[in-house]
């Protein structure tokens, strides 16, 4: 196993008297694909968003590379090479699909014709090359999704965090998706996706995370989660186990 | 069914229209050069210097508000500033208004950064208010401060016509062509910056806050960029305005109305756009000042209705502004 590019060492977070995370520990290693998982409200998208810098630890640190991020700006841990999507998408809507991808490679070139080539080259990868001189808000919404992976990825990100990226898609929407990640975990981008959908995330991952009323609740391999007693109990109740 | 359109997505293609761009702008250079041939009226030529000056303002106006996204109705304190900086220095010190442009610009500047550094924290409609209120708190200051003249205001000494103090009394013509280059010179700033790394962060800002800063958008730093150059410009044409008209007073450069003018045109004609405020100012300025002056001092309140009217019409049936009309339909939305 690689040295971990992420580490979250007893991270707690709270709003108020709500505790959305409870001294989680977990690490991501350097190329690995990991998947979020847990029913709402068990503190994934704090999690998430804590990595991303929208929200500070109340205590506990997260490590990237070994650097302690409680001392990187949100903005500047893009730099560092972290990257993320929005669950709702974000697009900047009064600039074309191309401008929006030029401004994430802005911050990896200097001129905004590099940034542009960069940002083609990009909206080819993922798919919506043909789509570039379209306003951003007319892109359907499977289409947004995949604009907000192309304006991540052309970060050129370390650690890509993919927030509910396949939720409302079509079954064939979602398979493109899930080989869209595939390839770009196989550019050497390492992968924290948090999902809903099980049957999408589990053929996907390497390993898993379950997250429970803001605790690990377990983490394994896929096919291990999936019929883990605790994890069923977490989701659908006590009353749905099969004895 | 979408149809297919060469879209400036390559390299190449933008470089080409980006050329096309400045054709154009140095097409309506070159006809706005020549329409003193044409127009040689007093009161004409006085209302075509105007009109450069608020689409020169707006313009600069524009890099702010229609860019970066934050609404400020307090530009008269900039522009303010820079008629006043210009006057002080002419007048006490007979220090050319080019170089009193300049201070003018770069005190603008540094104080947009001061009131930026706590107004940028405030977000959407409280952002305006400030802006609206820290205008009112300059316009009052300059009413009681022995410095500015106070309610007096400041009359600049009658000399000779001369390119060094900007003063000209037997013709209009070089404030024509003064307020001309004014007006490309913003043109032009906000050309380059459309194309520079500032005017991706900074629309990028407008549109969607947290996710520029998912992408390393400095989201502070580009707000406070964009101020100051907005600021700067804004200043010049105050301190261009002051040596036109070569009397200045609280009201006549700092009232609430002017911060309003230099928003309308903007608003109008496209906000965020390369040409809106010179085509807003084009249409609105012409229109006012013919206004005012056949209804008179009586009708002192028309052109206000008139801007109110347009406003709703644009805001009704082109909220993009009127520059949207001479846009190619590219909305072939897919499904």
């Amino acid at each position: 196993m690689n040295a971990p590019l992420l580490q979250v060492v007893d991270v707690t977070c709270r709003f108020g008297g709500l505790v959305a995370n409870a001294g989680i520990n977990l690490s991501v290693a350097a190329g690995e694909i990991l998947g979020l998982i847990g029913p709402n409200g068990a503190g994934k998208s704090t999690l998430f968003n804590q990595i991303a810098g929208v929200y500070r630890p109340t205590s506990g640190r997260i490590l990237f590379n070994g650097i302690d991020l409680a001392s990187v700006a949100g903005p500047a841990r893009c730099a560092l090479g972290i990257s993320r999507t929005f669950q709702v998408p974000r697009s900047f809507d009064s600039m074309s699909v191309l401008d929006n991808v030029i401004v994430g490679a802005l911050v990896r070139h200097r001129t905004t014709a590099a940034a542009r080539r960069a940002a083609l080259s990009t909206l080819d990868y993922v798919g919506l090359a043909a789509r570039a001189a379209a306003p951003a808000a007319d892109l359907t919404p499977p289409e947004k999704r995949r604009l907000e992976m192309a304006r991540a990825l052309a970060t050129q990100p370390r650690l890509l965090l993919l927030d509910e990226v396949m939720t409302g898609l079509t079954p064939t929407e979602a398979q493109h998706g899930v080989e869209l990640v595939r390839r770009v975990r196989g550019l050497g981008v390492t992968v924290i996706m948090v999902e809903h959908v099980m049957e999408i995330v589990m053929p996907l991952v390497d390993r898993a995370v379950v997250l429970n009323l803001g605790r690990v609740l377990t983490e394994g391999r896929p096919h291990e989660i999936v019929k883990n007693d605790a994890v069923i109990t977490a989701y659908l109740g006590e009353r749905h186990r099969v004895a | 069914m979408a149809v297919v359109t060469p879209a400036p997505v390559t390299n190449a293609a933008h470089v080409t229209h980006r050329r096309r761009q400045l054709a154009a702008g140095g097409v309506v250079l070159v006809a706005v050069a020549l329409l003193p041939l044409f127009v040689t009226d007093i009161f004409l030529l006085n209302v075509l210097v105007l009109t450069l000056l608020y689409a020169a303002v707006s313009q600069s106006w524009n890099i702010l508000g229609g860019y970066c996204g934050q609404i400020s109705l307090g530009h008269a304190l900039y522009f303010g500033i820079g008629a006043y900086c210009a006057s002080l220095l002419y007048v006490n010190f007979e220090i050319t208004p080019w170089l009193g442009m300049l201070s003018g610009g770069a005190l603008s500047a540094l104080l947009a950064l001061a009131l930026g550094y706590p107004c940028f924290r405030l977000k959407g409609h409280y952002f305006v208010i400030a802006t609206i209120v820290i205008a009112e708190i300059g316009l009052l200051l300059a009413l009681n401060l022995e410095l500015t003249g106070a309610a007096l205001g400041i009359q600049w000494p009658i000399g000779d016509d001369s390119w060094l103090t900007l003063q000209f009394a037997r013709s209009k013509l070089p404030y024509v062509y003064l307020a001309l280059a004014l007006l490309a010179v913003t043109w032009l700033v906000t050309w380059v910056i459309e194309e520079s790394r500032w005017g991706y962060w900074w629309r990028a800002v407008k549109d969607n806050p947290e996710a520029a800063q998912s992408l390393g958008v400095d989201i502070f730093r580009s707000k406070m960029a964009a101020a100051a150059v907005s600021a700067f410009l804004t200043a010049i044409g105050g301190a261009f305005y002051a040596a036109f008209v070569a009397y200045i007073d609280p009201d006549s450069v700092m009232a609430f109305r002017f911060s309003l003018l230099f928003a309308l045109p903007a608003v109008l004609g496209g906000i965020g756009t390369l040409w809106g405020p010179a085509l807003g100012a084009a249409i609105l300025i012409p229109l006012t000042e013919v206004t005012r002056s056949y209804a008179g001092g009586s009708g002192s309140g028309l052109d206000l209705v008139l801007y109110g009217v347009l406003i709703i019409v644009v805001a009704l049936l082109r909220p993009d502004g009127i520059v949207s009309f001479l846009h190619r339909p590219t909305r072939n939305r897919a499904g």
